[in-house]
């Protein structure tokens, strides 16, 4: 193949103080703009329910709920979150209980592995907040940012459809 | 026992609450104290030799640690053998940073070591080699040609050869009324479990280490990096209860393991090592293999002649090779059979087992040609099935263990609906679009191992029972809870299960569909033989009113052993333990399967696959809009969890028949779409209505628990379904995987 | 990905003034292709200036005109009550494009400027005339099931990804941006470039140029539109093949119809033969026939996208069946009665 040619080594580039409002709390850390949210969440807060699944934004397991919004950590920089207010999977749930959602994932057996469960949640989470998913052909297409390899589909779209035709996922 | 039996409830899992809150820590999770980051750096060739690398180039950035190349890796283990693993094909294990020499695109040639995860990244990116390159193969259907026989090995142990051939299949053949004929070609595919393979090791000191690991077998990787770094097992401790999907790639201890052992040991460092998803593309894949059948029956449809033939893909230095074409003559009774079994090795890495490897592949070709048979016969699908039921297993000449196949054609065939089907292809319809019905029959060996398991009685009068085995998401961690318990007659929250740990009893690897029986078994044997020390201990209180039983004249009860006939008399698990002076009470027990009295019965679980596509006239866009899957499998421990594990298994057929495959550029040698945007899984909104049911079977021999396992069954019969399905619907037979929608255009 | 400067913008000009400064610096809204981009190492930075401060709402209307903000979100945008009701083709191939979460990130502006997802161009070790001019392209003879069939040249066959900018295309858009040298605004037909000698240019911006709005005419087809998408799974995933219509009907007439394609060439498709010749004929199955085969004139097929040309046509006739009947359409574009 051809050959490249060598870059120089970096020039240190200075990190930020950013501050996320992470599930409530305020978090200041500082980093440099090539920490994405996602490694930010895991590696420097030590908020690992937030998965890497890909790192490119095709699997969903990073999901997060970013000013109200689900957004895919992975492909943010936690840099230009900065003030921004975050929902993980740690803090969907008042303390002490479980999300609606939540306490349906687990009756319904709606994963196995369990690895893409928080995104599946903080999507679903995200879904309800949107307001546009009535039917569940529509929930089966607003869901679908959010693979899972084991196979609980049939599952997860019943325990979200439980909650959501139940109301109670505030 | 208890009254209720826990054996047969659909308890929701037990680490329910740690998955649906992140509580649960996976592999690459465990943020240890001044952790070290590993990444690897791969082959940009398919074959050839490094000549050299800017190594030190890249090593003077600051925050660069280390970089292990052929170069500088320490000088470890110098055989085979101590590079193998439990899972390993005969052949000359790969091992990493061994040579210069490169035997496949996407080898790991370095790995960066670096003080956070971004800069190993950047350094891993700017790392460069320089080859010599060589010719290389990657093609199978341009080498079939070269195809041979798999060399034997342990492996054949669990994954026998072709049964012998009997009569004169040439003869069969051309006096046969109706002859099918089918060549199957089956594509590359990745495992790709959504969490990505990563190893964390923390350096403990003298040459001991603790690490966190993505596998399906704790003891398996201790043992590996126990042979592979010269250490004493009792100093490599591998963790792993959390595994977010293996499905197969974490059965052999892959590269990271290897690559973030030896830093930790080199560099007496805490250090984590985390694959991309490109190279979750780099170590095993289910090979691809190109089938050919004919088969042929009487003018009633009664099978005279099966030929099948598999030839698959393997690397050029271990012989993979998987059950493919053993199924036929096990399932339909014919007097003449001829089964073929071939290998070409290919500038690849070894394949390794994905779900249901070989069944899913072999039964596809299997099905679809007896759907053939069928349709040219004029004979309903499941009639022409029924009429060629094999009530022994002909090819080997034995009784089965048990066979329900029959109540999951009936039971499934009324769930379904199959008498709605009109038999004529392209005659059902809804709107513009054309409905199909198809059913195939899956079937998947019953295996069981040795393993090892401990049952203690805690102060507390609970039960802890404990094995190395891994909770790959199956539900191993609630259904072996469950069993514990039956064994006491304890409620469930009386129990603990602890598992996922080498230091725990001896559990072989996680894969096959052998682990409830397999570890299920040994806990079984160790809660009854705790049971047994119990009513010892009860005896030689004293007044005893136990004295002189039998294990058989007592019952276990809610924390007591009562009288069989009199409960009233009764003693409390404390006050064993008081009896004991305090102490806990332990028994370790090794179940060894007896092949004897197995090897007498051919032993699989069954299935009947139903599923109805809609296939767009003009557009060719299909979809699977109702599926039902009707399994023996005997003993089913949880309803619940084990329907889980049909849905998914469900799941990946629709995947196999119609969306996922690694597609390869033989130009360079090398994998294409190694990413989730391109290797295209079902999304959610491709799952339409999926049913299972479980028919109720009896087994008494395959093992104490009469259970089957589950995990495999669900991926065998329904690809073909599809297929037959997409025939019926559309009145093309595609007999290659992925069927793409344009195929039908 | 290399290590980079971060600068968050205090403007438009604020912005365009820092990338003219530095050579390698990048503007940065939503990031979701240009993270995916810098992780694989297909690009390198200096500097990422942010753009996302410049927050204005997501649309303005001016005599019967809408202008989106760039910097708006997809989803905001396919969600916004006037897109909803005005323009609800935009609307449906912005909801058929990429996932919800992607969409609450990516930009209007970021959405013209997605690279191809062709495999060999996202490869670095294989040779690529897009990502390295006068390397070659891989794809020709290689795996090219999703790639282009029209519009092609010997030196790319690559295809640009976007929903969005396939109804961008048929509504007759406009591109407005700023850059160092002032304002300008680009039709939409003439934004993207097809690939010819430079498959490495994939539009006509300028250096340093910045998209700060799309203008949307008046007229937004919502009372017969269609969108259809097919791809390889049925949501989450590149188009094969995707078509937007926009049809204006009079007593069962067509008065006016715009078709453009996806999925099929370096930029949206579409034929003005084939739109013209539908004018003033009634909405049939035979004419729409007729019209897909206008609008396929040219196409080449390669090893395993050949199939493409008979799909493009049967799209073209489904969708525009589907216009007319548009409340037929289905979640994620797919196919309907």
């Amino acid at each position: 193949m051809r050959t490249e040619s060598i870059q120089p080594p970096p020039e240190a580039k200075n990190s930020e103080t950013v501050t996320l409002h992470i599930n409530g709390e305020a978090r200041t850390l500082s980093v440099k703009p090539w920490v994405t949210l996602l490694d930010a969440l895991r590696e420097n807060l030590d908020l690992t329910g937030t998965k890497k699944g890909c790192d490119h934004g095709q699997c969903g397991a990073c999901t997060v709920i970013c000013d109200g919004k689900r957004i895919l950590s992975c492909l943010s920089l936690a840099v230009m979150k900065d003030g921004a207010e975050i929902t993980t999977i740690e803090g969907v749930a008042p303390t002490g209980d479980l999300h609606p959602l939540q306490k349906a994932f687990i009756e319904h057996d709606a994963f196995q592995c369990g690895y893409c469960t928080p995104g599946q949640i903080c999507s679903a989470i995200g879904m309800f907040k949107e307001g546009k998913a009535h039917t569940e052909a529509e929930v089966k297409e607003l869901m679908s940012g959010n693979l899972c390899r084991c196979g609980a589909n049939t599952n997860i779209i019943n325990a979200i459809m439980e909650v959501k035709n139940g109301g109670n996922y505030e | 026992m208890s009254i209720k039996p826990l054996i047969g409830q659909p308890i929701s899992r037990l680490e329910g609450h740690l998955k649906v809150t992140g509580a649960a820590k996976y592999a690459g999770e465990y943020n240890v104290s001044d952790l070290l980051y590993g990444y690897v750096v791969n082959s940009t060739i398919t074959k050839g030799k490094i000549i050299s690398m800017n190594t030190d180039e890249v090593k003077k950035i600051p925050g660069i640690v280390e970089i292990f190349t052929h170069e500088n890796r320490p000088s470890l283990a110098w055989f085979d053998m101590q590079y193998s693993d439990m899972d390993a094909p005969p052949g000359s294990p790969f091992r990493p940073l061994h040579k210069p020499d490169i035997k496949y695109n996407g080898q790991p040639i370095a790995l960066i070591v670096a003080e956070t995860f971004e800069l190993a990244r950047y350094a891993a990116s700017i790392l460069k080699a320089e080859y010599q390159t060589e010719a290389f193969k990657t093609d199978l259907e341009a080498n079939l040609g070269e195809g041979r026989k798999p060399q034997p090995g342990l492996a054949t142990m669990l994954k026998p050869p072709p049964p012998k051939d009997k009569g004169d299949i040439d003869l069969a053949l051309s006096a046969a009324a109706f002859t099918s004929k089918g060549t199957f070609t089956h594509g590359t595919e990745h495992h790709n479990p959504l969490e990505l393979f990563a190893t964390t090791t923390v350096y403990e000191g003298k040459g001991k280490v603790t690490i966190y690991d993505k596998t399906q077998g704790t003891v398996n990787c201790q043992l590996y990096v126990g042979n592979v770094f010269g250490l004493h097992f009792k100093d490599v401790r591998v963790i792993s209860p959390y595994v977010g999907g293996g499905f197969g790639s974490g059965l052999r201890p892959q590269y990271q393991l290897f690559l973030s052992v030896m830093v930790a040991l080199e560099l007496k460092r805490n250090v984590r090592v985390t694959l991309d998803r490109s190279q979750m593309f780099t170590f095993g894949h289910r090979p691809p293999t190109i089938q050919k059948t004919k088969f042929g029956s009487d003018i009633n449809g009664k099978i005279t002649a099966l030929y099948h033939e598999a030839t698959a893909e393997t690397s050029l230095y271990e012989d993979y090779t998987e059950t493919v074409v053993n199924w036929a003559p096990m399932i339909y009774p014919s007097p003449n059979s001829k089964m073929e079994y071939n290998l070409v090795p290919l500038d690849v890495f070894t394949p390794i087992d994905m779900r249901a490897p070989g069944g899913s592949t072999g039964l596809h070709a299997i099905e679809s040609t007896i759907d053939d048979l069928a349709h040219q016969a004029k004979i309903d699908p499941i009639q022409f099935r029924l009429l060629n039921y094999a009530e022994r297993d002909e090819s080997v000449n034995r009784p089965f263990s048990s066979k329900e196949l029959k109540q999951c054609f009936i039971q499934g065939a009324e769930k379904f609906g199959w008498d709605k089907r009109n038999p004529e292809p392209r005659s059902m319809r809804n709107g513009n679009k054309l409905v199909g019905y198809g059913m195939a029959t899956g079937a998947w060996e019953s295996m069981i191992l040795p393993a090892r398991a401990e049952a203690i009685l805690t102060t507390e009068g609970k039960l802890i029972v404990k094995s190395a085995v891994t909770d790959i998401g199956t539900g191993t961690l609630t259904v072996m809870s469950q069993i514990a318990a039956d064994e006491l007659g304890l409620p469930l929250d009386q129990v603990t299960f602890e598992y996922g740990d080498s230091k725990m009893p001896f559990a072989p690897i996680q894969g096959g569909s052998f682990t409830v029986s397999t570890v299920g078994s040994a806990i079984k044997a160790a809660g009854k033989a705790l049971r047994k020390k119990l009513l010892k201990i009860a005896q030689h209180i004293p007044h005893s009113a136990f004295k002189g039983l039998e294990i058989e004249d007592v019952v276990f009860q809610d924390g007591y052993i009562r009288l069989k006939l009199d409960p009233s008399k009764e003693i409390a698990f404390t006050a064993l333990i008081h009896a004991n002076k305090g102490k806990v009470i332990r028994t370790k027990n090794f179940n060894v399967p007896n092949l004897l009295k197995l090897k007498k019965h051919s032993r699989a679980a069954h299935s009947a696959a139903f599923v109805e596509v809609e296939v767009d006239e003009e557009l060719g866009v299909i979809n699977v809009t109702r599926a039902v899957t009707a399994v023996a499998a005997g003993k089913i421990i949880n309803p619940k969890t084990a329907r889980s594990q049909i849905l998914g298994g469900m799941v990946w057929s629709i995947s196999k028949a119609l969306r996922e495959e690694t597609i390869s550029d033989h130009n360079f040698g090398k994998y294409m779409n190694q990413n989730l945007g391109e290797y295209h899984i079902p999304v959610h909104a491709d799952i339409h209505d999926l049913d299972v049911i479980f028919v109720e079977e009896n087994d008494e021999i395959v093992n104490e628990l009469g259970s089957k396992g589950i995990g495999e069954i669900g991926l065998v019969g329904m690809p073909p379904a599809i297929a037959n399905a997409i025939f019926h619907a559309t009145g093309k037979r595609i007999n290659e995987f992925p069927i793409h929608f344009d195929k039908l255009l | 990905m290399n290590d980079f400067n971060f600068y968050k913008s205090q403007g438009i000009s604020d912005a365009v003034e820092k990338i003219a400064d530095q050579p390698d610096a990048k503007f940065i809204a939503g990031g979701t292709n240009l993270i995916d981009l810098l992780k694989y190492n297909l690009m390198t930075v200096s500097t990422l200036v942010d753009v996302n401060s410049i927050k204005e709402d997501t649309l303005s209307e001016t005599d019967g005109a809408v202008l989106l903000n760039a910097f708006a979100t997809n989803a905001n945008t396919a969600y916004h009550p006037i897109i909803e009701e005005r323009y609800p083709l935009l609307s449906k191939a912005i909801l058929a494009g990429a996932s919800a979460q992607i969409r609450n990130m990516a930009s209007n502006g970021g959405n013209l400027l997605q690279k191809t997802r062709c495999y060999y161009y996202y490869d670095a070790n294989t040779p690529c005339n897009k990502r390295e001019p006068g390397s070659g392209c891989s794809a020709i003879n290689g795996y090219n099931r999703n790639l282009a069939i029209l519009g092609t040249s010997d030196h790319c066959i690559a295809v640009f990804p976007s929903d969005m900018c396939v109804a961008l295309a048929a509504l007759n858009a406009t591109v407005c941006v700023t850059g160092p040298d002032g304002d300008r605004k680009i039709p939409f037909s003439e934004f993207h470039r097809l690939p010819g000698n430079t498959p490495h240019i994939d539009n006509n911006l300028l250096t340093a140029e910045l998209i700060t709005g799309i203008e949307l005419p008046s007229k937004g087809f919502e009372k017969n539109y269609s969108y259809l998408k097919l791809r390889d799974r049925n949501s989450y995933a590149f188009a094969l093949i995707s078509v937007a219509t926009a049809m204006e009907l009079e007593n069962n007439q067509i008065t006016e119809i715009r078709i453009a394609l996806g999925g099929v060439a370096a930029k949206p498709w579409r034929v003005q033969k084939a739109e013209d010749f539908l004018v003033g004929k009634t909405p049939t199955k035979e004419n729409f026939a007729l019209a897909a085969e206008l609008i396929v004139e040219g196409a080449k097929g390669f090893e395993f996208n050949a199939f493409k040309i008979e799909l493009a046509k049967r799209a073209i006739i489904r969708n525009c069946l589907m216009a007319l009947n548009p409340a037929s359409q289905l979640p994620g574009a797919q196919p309907s009665a």
